[in-house]
Order: structure tokens, then sequence, then C-alpha cells
């Protein structure tokens, strides 16, 4: 274990392949896991061989987590897997063992009982080490129902007792689905399910992942240690019971175990794909190639080809529930755009897994308790999940715009960037109450998301005027206020939202126009952010090659083959709370900077 | 702009040949969601008259306006809706005015005092009911005067004391009525004593040889200079003369009193002498949410000029009018208007700008002093929270 996972830590940290590719220059540490392992059962574990010697190499990766629950080191052989699969195969955005399992393990096993939901620093790291890119989610929701029978009882008997200890279960569960929503940060789009032109979607923010990553690999460090020792049970077993409960707990719990079922689940499908991957590694590895100097912390856009493959998948799943693949493989394909409806589409997703979760037939004495309270607690989740959105989503928005049509008097100008949610809400009922106002959308390429926008407002009878962003100082002095959507707004008052939403706020204050960022509060989230740079989501450098529907402009044909020529295509940026005059929430409207003073006296706690 | 862009013009000139007034075509008119109901009069801001009066100085106009807004008050608008006050023929309202129209006492105690009344004629049994009956009347007053920042945030606070407190949760029903009229009580000396406060907290920033520049008549300001010439400080003051209010003729008179070397200008003289003034000194009429201020008209101006020279803007504000708003522009909040008296007739067809105040921004303001101490404008959102929440 520790050999491999050397190679691992070593591996360039800013090569991470989305796509399921072993590029050669790691083949030390790639090749030889997927390749030794025994040909890849579906579930089955990849790094079998390259367990520790603590560990016996299960014949499938369910069994190993099967093996868990047993005061061998099962827990640690996910571990192990789960690092095995880091070392060897990027999956995904960014390796989703990586900060998957370990960051579950890792911040489960140091205290499985304690308060979990509290904690707003373990939340924000499974926040973080929630699978971003699209793909991610896929595989990582794969992982959920991959659990051995054995493992999902743990998991319920350890939520029981959260449940019967704690009696906050219930407000457990909503804040973890408050962590899991800040991870699920994408742009206020519309609810509308829209097929976009690129499949790139919102990823959970990327520091976190980097965050998660490294105390994922601590953690399995750690854990494999108390392995050798031999004491791996009672850790391995709390571990595991952890990651289990948390899988069913609540999302972060679910995106650790996720991280955690990823990495055991995983390998089997990643050796796969990496076998299959390699077959292709020509055409990735060209695609690698041209990553922009500035963005290579970032995991570089290489899933394009994937869909096809991943779609095909979908019947092999044993261990994934179909709807959480299915949610995962429509964020891939860019079907669901916009941070509440990926919300929203995901947790009904999860939903649907709990309710056809049923208790495993292996009988113990934890379990004889867990079947009796089992109907409880699904049941439980799924009107939990069922409360969060309607009220962290639903009536927000309606709080949201009953603030916000304060503001919007008779002979307004509005402008508006991209397509919000929220925002388009707010239009609408303002223009039901009857005031009379114009509204002014900028739109960017390459996603051209203003353009839904538009046709929605004029079919409600709405005036409006459309323009791309490059005239946005040209409109600016005519406009009176501008709203904008975000997909987060951070902890300094940093408002995370689609790219050009920074350039819109700063023409606007150039203009002395007010700016009003309209969020839900679910959105907020503790990190602090100076730059775009540092944490990003890049997109499809081709969409910006091409124009639909002009195939004439093809000067950029080719341009992969250029060594000097990079394309970026950034999805996200931040703009600056000097820039905002104002957010409205569902706590109310108040400056951008003091959110968090603001809700602490309201004695809302993001991570509780 | 007048019209925001061509595309209004098409639209009114359209709606013109439909012959159909155009709401957008007026951009500078009164919200359409401005005025209150209960308030009958949309020209005269309750407020602004009160302080007018407070000046004594009615000009023909304001009485003209005054008798014709009373005439049309239906007898009815005075009382609460709900039904207790109505039986006894006690009006919340009422006495607020009667509180009000005392020249020392401040907006906040007179509305605290009208609620005190109104705890001690109700005949309700409960803590529940007088909690109801507190909030009929609050309700009542402020829609009674919307343009009262301080009448809002008196308001405000006390039935936040209300329904928060411990108190309330006393058996005897009796002590804990008694105990929210000494807390009415204790809130008039508060805000008497909070003067006192500011007038100390300001003195540091008085110093020998300065000049001070002062606009509108803000018993605050008058307070922090009254204690400054008490303690022999040398100084002198540039009053603006207030227009149409004529404030600074009334401050330079006390002033005088107070041997005071005042110096009179015009309103349009303020950046001329801007210079030789080594700091601004204002009331408010509130403090916003972001740090701003909502003070009379002309108070932006001056913070502008003051900003551009590089001249300190200070503020005397009790803590009582902070207020849970948040403007986004000058016109982003409830109209208070007031008649002009130019003092020749005027032609019909001429529009007058009628406002009565404007608000400043929190960049312009240096430091503003309050009861709760020296703040920034930045703090004030905080302090807000302190107080409201």
């Amino acid at each position: 274990m520790d050999s491999r996972r050397v190679p691992r830590t070593v591996s360039d940290p800013k090569v991470r392949q989305v796509g399921f590719f072993a590029p050669p220059d790691r083949s030390q540490s790639g090749p030889p896991a997927p390749a030794s392992s025994s040909p890849p059962v579906s579930g089955a574990s990849p790094s079998g061989n390259t367990l520790s010697p603590v560990m016996i190499p299960p014949p499938r990766h369910l069994s190993a987590d099967l093996s868990r629950h047993f005061p061998q080191a099962p827990p640690l052989s996910s571990l192990g897997v789960a690092r095995a699969v880091d070392s060897s195969v990027p999956v995904g955005s960014y390796n989703p063992s990586d900060f998957l399992s370990p960051a579950a393990t890792a911040d489960y096993s140091e205290d499985p009982l304690s308060p979990r939901w509290g904690r707003k620093g373990s939340s924000g790291k499974f926040a973080t080490s929630l699978p971003a890119s699209r793909f991610e989610m896929a595989v990582a929701k794969q992982s959920i129902f991959n659990l051995p029978p054995s493992r999902l009882s743990f998991i319920l008997s350890v939520l029981i007792l959260f449940i019967l200890f704690r009696d906050v279960s219930f407000r457990g569960v909503l804040s973890l689905f408050w962590v899991w929503r800040n991870c699920e940060t994408d742009g206020g789009s519309t609810m509308d399910m829209s097929k976009e032109q690129s499949s790139v979607s919102g990823k959970p923010l990327k520091e976190k992942t980097t965050k998660a990553e490294r105390r994922a690999i601590q953690e399995a460090q750690r854990a494999a240690k108390a392995a050798a020792k031999g004491e791996g049970s009672k850790p391995s077993a709390a571990a595991a019971g952890v990651n289990p409960a948390n899988a069913n707990t609540g999302k972060p719990v679910k995106a650790v175990s996720q991280k955690k079922d990823n990495s055991s689940v995983a390998p089997s499908e990643k050796k796969k794909r990496v076998e299959k991957a390699k077959k292709r590694s020509v055409v990735k590895q060209t695609e690698a190639r041209n990553r922009v100097e500035l963005f290579r912390h970032l995991p570089q856009y290489e899933h394009g080809t994937q869909l096809p493959e991943l779609e095909s998948k979908f019947f092999q799943l044993d261990p994934v529930h179909p709807a959480v693949y299915k949610v995962g493989l429509r964020y891939l394909a860019g079907d669901i755009s916009g941070g509440n409806a990926r919300c929203i589409a995901m947790l009904q997703a999860f939903q649907e897994a709990i309710k056809d979760y049923s208790t495993p037939s292996e009988k113990s004495l934890i379990r004889d308790l867990t079947t009796k309270i089992n109907g409880y607690a699904k049941a439980n989740l799924i009107s939990g999940i069922d409360l969060f959105i309607s009220e962290k989503i639903i009536l927000a928005d309606k709080v949201i715009v009953k603030h916000a049509v304060t503001k919007i008097r008779d002979g307004d100008v509005l402008l508006t960037y991209g397509s919000s949610s929220a925002v388009e809400l707010i239009l609408l009922h303002a223009h039901e109450l009857g005031k009379q106002f114009r509204v002014v959308i900028v739109d960017s390429r390459p996603k051209l998301e203003g353009q839904k926008l538009l046709r929605r407002l004029v079919g409600k009878g709405i005036n409006c005027t459309y323009t791309h962003i490059n005239a946005v100082s040209y409109i600016m002095h005519e406009v009176t206020k501008v709203f904008l959507g975000a997909s987060s707004v951070l902890s300094n008052g940093t408002v995370y939202s689609r790219v050009g939403t920074a350039c819109v706020a700063m023409v606007a204050h150039q203009f002395h126009v007010p700016v009003l960022v309209c969020c839900e509060a679910y959105k907020f989230h503790e990190r602090v952010q100076l730059d775009s740079i540092c944490s990003n989501e890049l997109g499809d450098p081709d969409v910006i090659s091409k124009v639909s529907g002009r195939k004439e402009i093809n000067s950029l044909d080719g341009w992969a083959n250029s060594e000097n020529l990079q394309l970026l295509n950034l999805i996200y940026d931040a703009t600056p709370s000097d820039y905002v005059s104002m957010i409205i929430t569902d706590y109310g409207m108040m400056q951008s900077n003091f959110w968090k003073q603001l809700l602490r006296y309201q004695s809302v706690d993001l991570e509780n | 702009m007048w019209y925001r862009s061509a595309s209004f013009i098409l639209d009114k000139q359209q709606q013109g040949n439909d012959t159909v007034t155009n709401p957008e075509s007026c951009p500078q008119s009164p919200a359409s969601s401005a005025m209150a109901a209960e308030n009958p009069n949309p020209n005269m801001s309750l407020y602004y008259q009160t302080r007018a009066a407070h000046h004594g100085v009615v000009t023909s106009d304001w009485l003209a306006q005054a008798q014709a807004a009373v005439g049309e008050l239906p007898v009815s608008e005075n009382y609460v809706t709900g039904g207790e006050d109505e039986s006894k023929g006690f009006s919340v309202v009422d006495e607020f005015n009667n509180w009000r129209r005392q020249p020392e006492l401040a907006e906040a105690v007179a509305a605290i005092r009208a609620l005190a009344s109104v705890i001690r004629s109700s005949q309700a049994t409960t803590m529940m009911e007088l909690e109801i009956e507190l909030k009929k009347a609050s309700d009542s007053l402020k829609s009674w005067d919307t343009t009262s920042i301080s009448l809002t945030a008196g308001c405000d606070l006390f039935m936040r004391y209300v329904t928060r407190t411990s108190a309330l949760e006393y058996e005897d029903f009796n002590s804990a009525k008694s105990r929210l009229l000494e807390r009415a009580e204790k809130f008039g000396e508060i805000s008497y004593k909070a003067r006192r406060i500011i007038a100390m907290l300001s003195q540091d920033f008085i110093f020998d040889g300065c000049t001070i520049l002062v606009h509108g008549f803000s018993r605050v300001v008058l307070e922090v200079l009254r204690t400054a010439a008490q303690s022999k400080k040398l100084f002198r003051v540039l009053c603006t003369e207030g227009r149409p209010d004529r404030t600074g003729l009334r401050l330079s008179n006390e002033l005088a009193k107070l041997d005071v070397p005042v110096k009179l200008l015009i309103d349009s003289a303020v950046a001329y002498s801007m210079d030789e003034v080594d700091m601004v000194l204002v009331g408010a009429d509130g403090v916003v949410e972001s740090g701003g201020i909502i003070n009379m008209m002309g108070t932006y101006q001056i913070a502008l000029i003051a900003k551009s020279m590089n001249k300190p803007v200070y503020v005397a504000a009790e803590s009582y009018k902070f207020a849970r708003l948040y403007p986004l522009d000058q016109k982003d909040m409830v109209p208070a208007l007031r008649p002009i008296d130019f003092g020749v007739p005027i032609p019909s067809k001429v529009e007058v700008e009628t406002s009565a105040r404007d608000y400043t921004p929190p960049q312009y303001l240096t430091l503003l002093f309050t009861d709760l101490g020296v703040l920034t404008p930045s703090v004030v959102s905080d302090e807000l929270i302190h107080l409201y929440l």
C-alpha cells in the first residue's frame, strides 16, 4: 500500500484528466493497478492485488465492503482500494476516489458518532469533495448503491442511532442538504431543463476537492497504518459504519460514502474504462495538451467523448441506482442547467434511491434493530428531502421575489445577465403586479442562455431588449437597476456566478447603477475566494471555436493541433463585493459582505 | 435621463396617439405604490409639517394646505381599525399628534408615549390581547405617517421590546403591564439622555478655532453646539439658510443666544464657503442599513462637496433613528413632499420638486455620533442587528 501510495502523491497534481484515460507518463502508477487486477467484473475492485498485505483481496469490491463489517480490515481494504484507484486512474473531472473515500473515511473515522452534521469543517470538506463533474456525480452516485447489504445495514444502524439519540436527525438531514447544495452550486439558471450546446455543467468548487483530496490521502494513510497494526476492526468498522451512514443520512454523508463507495465501486468500473480509454488515449492526449497554463490546476475538459460510453453502461450498473446515474448523465450531457434545477434533480434521484433501498437479508444483532426501524428511517429521509426542496428552494424563491419587487418602480429599465431562475420569477411577478418596466437581457456565447429567458419574458408580454455582452457598456446608460443571479455567495461577499457576471457588475458600478444579486440562502458558502482563477470550471473549448449554425466561421478548426493556441472556456467567475449593492435572499435584503453576521444573529448556521 | 431610452419616447407617442396616458412617460411622478392609505394628503408630509411647526416657520401656504388636509380627514381615519379603541373613543393617532407637537420631544418618543397611552387605556386582560392591541396601534401610527422614519423606528423598537422581553412572562398581568409602562417612560428619558451622550461624545471633535457648517435644524446638533459653547470652546458656525423651512434662521437665532459667532449662507453658497470650513455637522431623520442617512433636502449636496474637498462630515443621530431601510438611490424611499413657497405665484404648468429629504450614501459620511458611541457608517448594519434582532 505504501509503495503504491507514493506514486500517487508524486504524480502531477495539475494533470487531472477529466476523461478516462491513462496518460502515458503515469504508466508507472496507472496501468499496473488496473492491468494487474483481475478482469473487471461489474463492481469488482480492480485494485484487488494492490491491497495491503493485511487485506484479503475480495473477489468483488462489494464483498470488500461486505467484509468491512467484520473485524478484519475490510474498511481498510476499501480504503486501500480507494487509494489504489486513486493512484491508478484519475476518473472524472478530478480523481473522485482521491477525495471521495479518503475524505469520507477521514472525516468519519475520527468520530463516527459525533454530531457530524454540525461540523462545519467536515461538511465543507464533504461539500468540496463531492463529485463536481457530472460524470463524477454519476460515478459517485453509483457508489451509494454499490454498498453491500451489510454495509447498508450499518448505515441504517448509525442513522437510527442518530435519530434516536440526537433527535435532530431531521435537522441534520437538512443541514446535510445544505452542505450538499453548497457543493452543487451552479449559476441560477432556469429551472427548465434545457439542452445546452456545451456539455459542461457546474461542478463543486475545485478547491474543496483538493483539500479533501489531501485529507483523504492522509486519512487513508492513517487508517492503513491503524489497520496494519491489527487494530483496524474498530476504526474501520466505525469508518465503514460512518460512511454507509453518511450515504444514507444525507448529501454530505452521501458524498462521503459515495466517495468511499466510489473508491470501492469505481475501481472496477474504472478499470474497464481505463482500458477503453487507453484505446482512445491518442485522442484524449491531444486534447489534454492544449491546456492553458494559468488553469492547469483545474480539471481539464476531457469528457466530450465520455457520454456514449457512459450511456452504454447504464444497464450494467448493479451497484448504482439508475435514477442517480441518470441524473449524472443528464448533468454531463447538459440537459439540466442551473443550480436550482440540478439540486432538485439530484435530490429527487436520491429520494428514488432511498425508496428502492431495502434492508439486506443478512442478519446480525445490529441489523435486527435496523429492519424494524427501516421503514421509519426511509420515510423520514424522503420527507426530509421533500421539505428541503420546498423550504430552501421553492419557498425561498417566493420570499426573494416578494422582497425584490419592492425595488422595482414604474419606468425602470432592468438589466439581467444570462438566465437566472430567481430573476425570472422576480420579473414575472413584477409584471403581474402591473409595474411598468423594461428588461434588457444581456447574453453571451457560447451558452446563450439568455435566449430562453428572452423567449419566456416576451411570451408573457414584458418589453425586452436583447444584446450580447460586448454591448453592455453601450446599453448601461439607459439602465436603472441590474438584477443578477448567483451560483453561490462566498464568505466575504464575493458572488460566484456565470462567467460574464463580473463584467456586467463592474460596468454597472461604473455607471452608478445599483446591482442586486438574488440568491437563495442555501447557496451561501463559507469559502473565501479572491479571484476567478483559483477555483473554476473549464468547459468545452470546442464550442468557442465553432458557432452553431454558421459553418463558414471555421478559422479555428483544428486548433488543437497548433502548439501555440489554447482555447479557454471558463464557466464561472467571481464578482467582488464592492460591485454588488445588495443581496436579496430569503432572509431579507442585505449588503453583500455582511450576510454572515446577519445570518448569525438570526441563528442560522449554514453548516447545521 | 428623463426618458430612459428612445423606445420609451416612441411608446409615449404611440400611446399619445391612442390618447391613453402612459405611465412610463413621467418617471418623475411619485411611484405608483407611494402614499399609504390613511394619510389623506399626498402633497404634504406630516412629519415635515410638524417640524416646520416646531421651527416656528409657518407660511400661509402651509396653513392653507394643513387646513385643507384637516378638513378632508374623515373622523374615522383617526381611529385605529381595532374595535377597542373605537369603542372608547380613544385614538392613538390623536394622542401621537398631541405629543408630537411639543417642540422638544423627539418623534420616536412621541410615538412611544402614544403607545404607552394605548397600554394604559387598554382593557385587555391577557398579554396576548395587549400585544395585539399594541400591534394594531403601532400599525395605524405607522400608516398614518409613512414618511417619518423615527416614528416607524420608535414603534418597531417598542413592539420588539414588548414581544421579546421576559417581563411578559410574569404571571401577574398587571405587573407586566406596569412594567411596559415603565419602559415607555424610561424611553423618554433615554431619548433625552441620548442627546446628552451624543453631545459629550462629540466634544472631542470640536476644537478651538474650528468652523462648523451646519445644515437643517436638528435638536441633537443644537445640543452639541450648546454644550461646546458652554465649555467655552471657541468656534464659529456657518448655517445654511435651509429653504423652504428656513431652518437656518431659527438655528442662527438659537446660536446667537449662546454667543456663538454664526454666519448665514444661502444654500447655493455652500461650495463657495467650503474651503474655510473644517467640518460639516448634520442631524439625521433616519439612518439606514447601509450606513447612509436620510435628512433634509440639501444634505446630500453638502456631503458631496465636502467629500470632494476632503472635509469630514459628521452626523449626530440617536440610536432609535436606525431603520431597516435600504434605499438604492434618491427615489427609492417613500416620497415625503412639502409645499414650497416661492413668494410669487407660479404658473400651473410648471412642476415643482417638492421632496423634503434626500439620501446621503455612506461613502460620503465620515462618522456618526450616536448614543451607542461614535460609529463608522459600515458598523451601522451591525448595530442595527443588535437593536432589532
